[in-house]
């Protein structure tokens, strides 16, 4: 057993409900117990999808458990197919069905059905939702083209070069983070770029879409941790190869590029396609303020990875922390992190990536809807870079993560929470100011940092043992502002124990002060 | 008649009568904990199953992370499935770590899930056990939300039930008034200060704001209920001796005054005292409601099952705000809590017990109610098909007990017809 307070992602089940919530013509039977239909308002709600996911739920009881499930099961497969006509009926358990084994997908590969039926393994206890996810569209996609597939040994035709080159978009998903709008942004990248958009999976595809994967000259694998199982299919089964760059950023925009360029042998200058505003926006001298400040990145892999590297070469932040709740994608973290001299931390523990955050007291976090209730209770500033993320992070607006639009969108975001470079030094002249002050926060986020700074995150540290404080060492520790207040705090309590020091003075402060600043 | 206004001469109605059985898009009982970890502020809820349970308790209670919650999930894993590790040790494990996390609390629930239950893990004698290796510090009960038992509130009546046999024995002689069901911190203090007026003493509320207030129980306690999903508990403090109140909930000002007007009776307090106390709470109460009457007078609402409050809600619409029923879905009905309400009904609406999701969906869309009472799953999806719809789970989450939250009730039903006459943007149909 394993003690769980909150859950980055969820079950696999969950995961295959977003493939075929992503897709046309598609149907899921889902044998799970009664309640397991609050999964619908994930996306009702917190996407606000105009329509319920295209998913039957057995919901059996425990009356059902007297009685045969397997009836019920191939009741309900035969109500969604009759009354849904989908091209494709997927089946799979959800954690309780899992452990009664009517083994849905036989039962319904017996029962004769109008629709063909792609059964699913979703291994509800020893994985998780965006595995259940790739898993699911990996299936489907085989199930789908497994006739198809060349003799081994077969060489790939040579595109035709009286043909414009063509990709497949894959991975992106409902409830992706802003995978909507980075759809839009890369088809504009790639169209202006001369490339075809042959198809976009698992979002807005139907199953015939997917039946025409092949005809593609390469496989944009946009989100590894859905595509990455079905990109290196293709790529063994059909020879196609696989665009792994992700376009997040403005560094790695340019990259992808070039690696689209030089897969499909097009002979393209990144300057030509497209230009961000994020270079110039970093560039200007208002942004000064930002060298150095000090952050912590978590996140599923590949945001957790992109966002490091923005961080440090596009904002000239200091990655502090970096880490997954990803498994799947620890090792290429790991390697990242090793890059910035940190080690990587995975888990999915939410309480440890809150412990490390308050270790590292950073002054800005990037992460998900967990790591801005941390930041939040810890008073830090917190801009979401992934799932799983709040109802406010599927915005209206236009705001995709991708692409050099995406780039801007990156550079207004992770500024926003900030206090902006003249205000910061007034507060760290003018610190008694009754009315201008720092418990208050940006001035430009009017009341919301006022609930941020009011729990005051920067309490004596429960390892201080026996030090103390001396009244006016804590008055002068007051003088400095909240966003450094407790690295000022935990590194001077460190000074003293290292220097065998019981009471702080107001000396002792500044003397870590000089011995950290070397 | 497809569809009834409240009439002058009420006979009652006898209950549901259609079964429907299907798909049913229902929480399960573990989602009762968002509300009761609340409402017993020295209570945690340990829940003993898969990720799904864990992702079903934070997606619906919409990722709230602004402190360390007080429940949890102990996720079943592989290695306890296949009996590799004692499920009792691992749970004995896991409750050390957390009651060493968290030293005020007072009571623990381990809570049966859908996984649970299948693999027949006995929480009962779990908890007993973990009873004795904790018992100077901490009292452990186990009840079952799992989805196969229980759907939406009934995790409150098993959780309330699992606690019966706590509660001491109410001397011989004396008397008490027991309040069975969750109500919010303001209405227990409303209610309170209406007793105290009414002369009804040794009044507890069950559950209580901590989980050491312990309503005694005996022959002399008399029950009632705040809200109809403590069937099962009634039944458990009936088998001690206690006796039930009959009386509609305490929903609306008619509601409202039948439910004190009951308790008085039960109490043997004269009627003109209870007419003098309630008079000014009530009349205060009408005009809250005739506030709201005009936007709901003459609109037709539909109610898909959801958390038991469908009967009493459709009543308070009838009742007070001339509102006509298009029909009334029920996830399952406990005749036994019904009883208040149904005598206040009229016979002729219709009323189906159960669901299959579908065809009451298209039910729906073929009556086009004005309003449409529904889980948050389908709401949008409602809506966008241009049908105005009110979340049910709204009702569970929000003070709407007593005179005081009557014209609060009548507003979250008019609520979403008001915005759809203020928006002069796109369109909903």
């Amino acid at each position: 057993m394993e003690l769980t307070l909150w859950t980055y992602e969820g079950p696999p089940h969950v995961g295959a409900i977003r493939v075929a919530a992503s897709m046309k013509g598609v149907h899921l039977m889902l044998h799970s117990p009664q309640g397991d239909t609050y999964a619908d308002l994930l996306f009702t709600m917190i996407e606000r999808e105009g329509r319920r996911p295209p998913v039957t739920y057995t919901t059996f009881q425990a009356r059902d458990l007297g009685g045969s499930t397997a009836e019920l099961v191939i009741h309900s497969i035969k109500e969604a197919a009759n009354r849904f006509k989908p091209q494709v009926l997927m089946v799979a358990d959800s954690c309780t069905a899992e452990l009664i084994q009517d083994q849905p997908g036989a039962l319904a590969l017996g029962t004769e059905l109008p629709v063909p039926v792609i059964p699913l393994e979703m291994a509800a206890y020893t994985r998780k939702e965006n595995w259940g996810a790739a898993e699911t569209f990996y299936q489907l996609v085989r199930g789908l083209l497994s006739r198809q597939v060349p003799p081994p040994g077969s060489e790939r035709p040579a595109r035709d070069p009286d043909k414009r080159p063509s990709v497949n978009l894959l991975g992106p998903t409902k409830l992706g983070f802003r995978c909507r709008d980075d759809v839009v942004e890369i088809e504009r990248l790639l169209t202006s770029m001369g490339v075809d958009i042959n198809v976009v999976a698992p979002l807005g595809a139907s199953p015939v879409d997917c039946q025409r994967l092949p005809e593609a000259d390469a496989n944009i694998n946009l989100c590894p941790e859905v595509s990455d199982l079905t990109c290196s299919w293709l790529a063994r089964n059909f020879g196609m190869p696989t665009i792994y760059t992700i376009p997040m950023g403005w560094g790695a925009t340019r990259d992808f590029i070039l690696e689209v360029a030089a897969v499909l042998g097009l002979d393209i200058d990144p300057d030509s396609v497209g230009e961000s505003r994020l270079p110039w926006y970093s560039r200007s001298i208002d942004s000064t303020y930002l060298t150095g400040k000090r952050v912590f990145v978590f996140g599923d892999g590949s945001h957790a990875i992109a966002a490091a590297r923005v961080a440090r070469d596009e904002m000239g932040f200091e990655v502090v922390g970096l880490g997954t709740y990803s498994r799947e994608m620890a090792r290429q973290v790991r390697t990242v992190a090793k890059e910035f001299g940190l080690e990587a931390l995975i888990t999915d523990n939410y309480l440890e990536v809150e412990q490390r955050v308050q270790e590292l007291q950073p002054e800005m976090v990037l992460g998900t809807q967990m790591e801005r209730h941390i930041a939040k209770r810890l008073g830090i500033p917190c801009a979401v870079i992934c799932t799983p993320a709040h109802v406010q992070d599927y915005p209206a607006r236009y705001s995709p993560q991708m692409g050099f639009e995406g780039a801007n969108v990156l550079f207004d975001t992770w500024v926003h929470p900030l206090i902006m470079g003249l205000e910061e030094h007034l507060l760290h002249m003018f610190r008694d100011d009754f009315e201008f002050n720092d418990s208050v926060g940006p001035s430009h986020l009017g009341s919301e940092g006022e609930g941020a700074r009011a729990t005051d995150s920067n309490q004596a540290d429960e390892d201080a043992g026996d030090l103390t404080w001396a009244t006016d060492a804590e008055r002068e520790l007051k003088k400095i502002p909240f966003f450094v207040r407790g690295k000022a705090r935990r590194n001077t309590e460190r000074f003293a124990v290292e220097q065998g020091i019981s009471i702080i003075q107001v000396d002792t402060l500044y003397d870590a002060k000089a011995h950290f600043s070397q | 008649m497809s569809s009834v206004i409240a009439s002058s001469e009420v006979v009652g109605h006898a209950g549901p009568g259609e079964q429907e059985r299907g798909q049913r898009a229902v929480f399960c009982g573990l989602t009762s904990i968002i509300w009761l970890h609340r409402r017993i502020q020295d209570a945690f809820f340990l829940v003993v199953g898969s990720r799904t349970c864990a992702h079903l308790i934070q997606s619906a209670a919409g990722v709230m992370i602004f402190a360390e919650p007080r429940f949890a999930t102990a996720i079943l894993q592989e290695r306890d499935l296949a009996g590799m590790a004692d499920c009792n040790e691992e749970l004995e494990r896991v409750v050390a770590e957390l009651l060493g996390r968290r030293s005020g609390i007072k009571r623990l629930f381990l809570v049966g899930s859908c996984p649970s239950e299948v693999i027949k893990l006995d929480l009962e004698t779990a908890a007993a056990k973990l009873q004795a290796k904790h018992d100077n510090r901490v009292r452990i009960s186990a009840f079952s939300g799992s989805g196969i038992e229980t759907t939406f509130t009934q995790g409150e009546d098993q959780c309330l039930q699992s606690t019966v046999k706590d509660l001491p024995v109410l001397a011989e002689g004396a008397r008490n008034l027991v309040v069975v069901g969750t109500v919010s911190d303001i209405v227990e203090d409303q209610f309170r200060r209406i007793f105290s007026d009414l002369g009804v003493e040794d009044v507890h509320f069950y559950p209580g704001r901590r989980a050491q207030e312990l309503a005694p129980i005996g022959p002399g306690t008399q029950l009632i209920a705040a809200q109809p999903f403590v069937g099962e508990t009634v039944r458990a403090l009936q088998a001690r001796g206690a006796s039930l109140i009959s009386a509609p909930f305490p929903l609306g000002a008619e509601g409202s005054r039948g439910w004190f007007e009951a308790i008085g009776d039960a109490w043997g307090i004269d009627s003109d005292t209870v007419a003098r106390v309630l008079e000014l709470p009530y009349q205060r109460s009408k005009r809250a409601v005739a506030a709201q009457f005009d936007k709901l007078s003459g609109r037709a609402v539909h109610f898909l099952p959801d958390s038991q409050l469908e009967i009493p809600m459709a009543r308070f619409l009838t009742e007070e705000c001339g509102v006509a029923i298009k029909e009334i879905g029920t996830p399952y009905h406990d005749a036994l809590m019904m009883s208040g309400e149904l005598s206040r009904l009229h016979p002729d609406i219709k009323i189906v017990e159960g669901q299959d999701l579908d065809p009451a969906l298209e039910r729906v869309r073929s009556n086009r109610p004005d309003l449409t009472i529904c889980g948050m799953g389908i709401a949008n999806a409602l809506e966008a098909e241009g049908l105005r719809t009110k979340w049910s789970i709204e009702l569970v989450f929000s003070p709407v007990q007593g005179f005081d939250q009557a014209g609060d009730l009548a507003a979250l039903f008019a609520k979403p017809l008001v915005r759809e006459a203020v928006l002069e943007v796109g369109s909903w149909s």
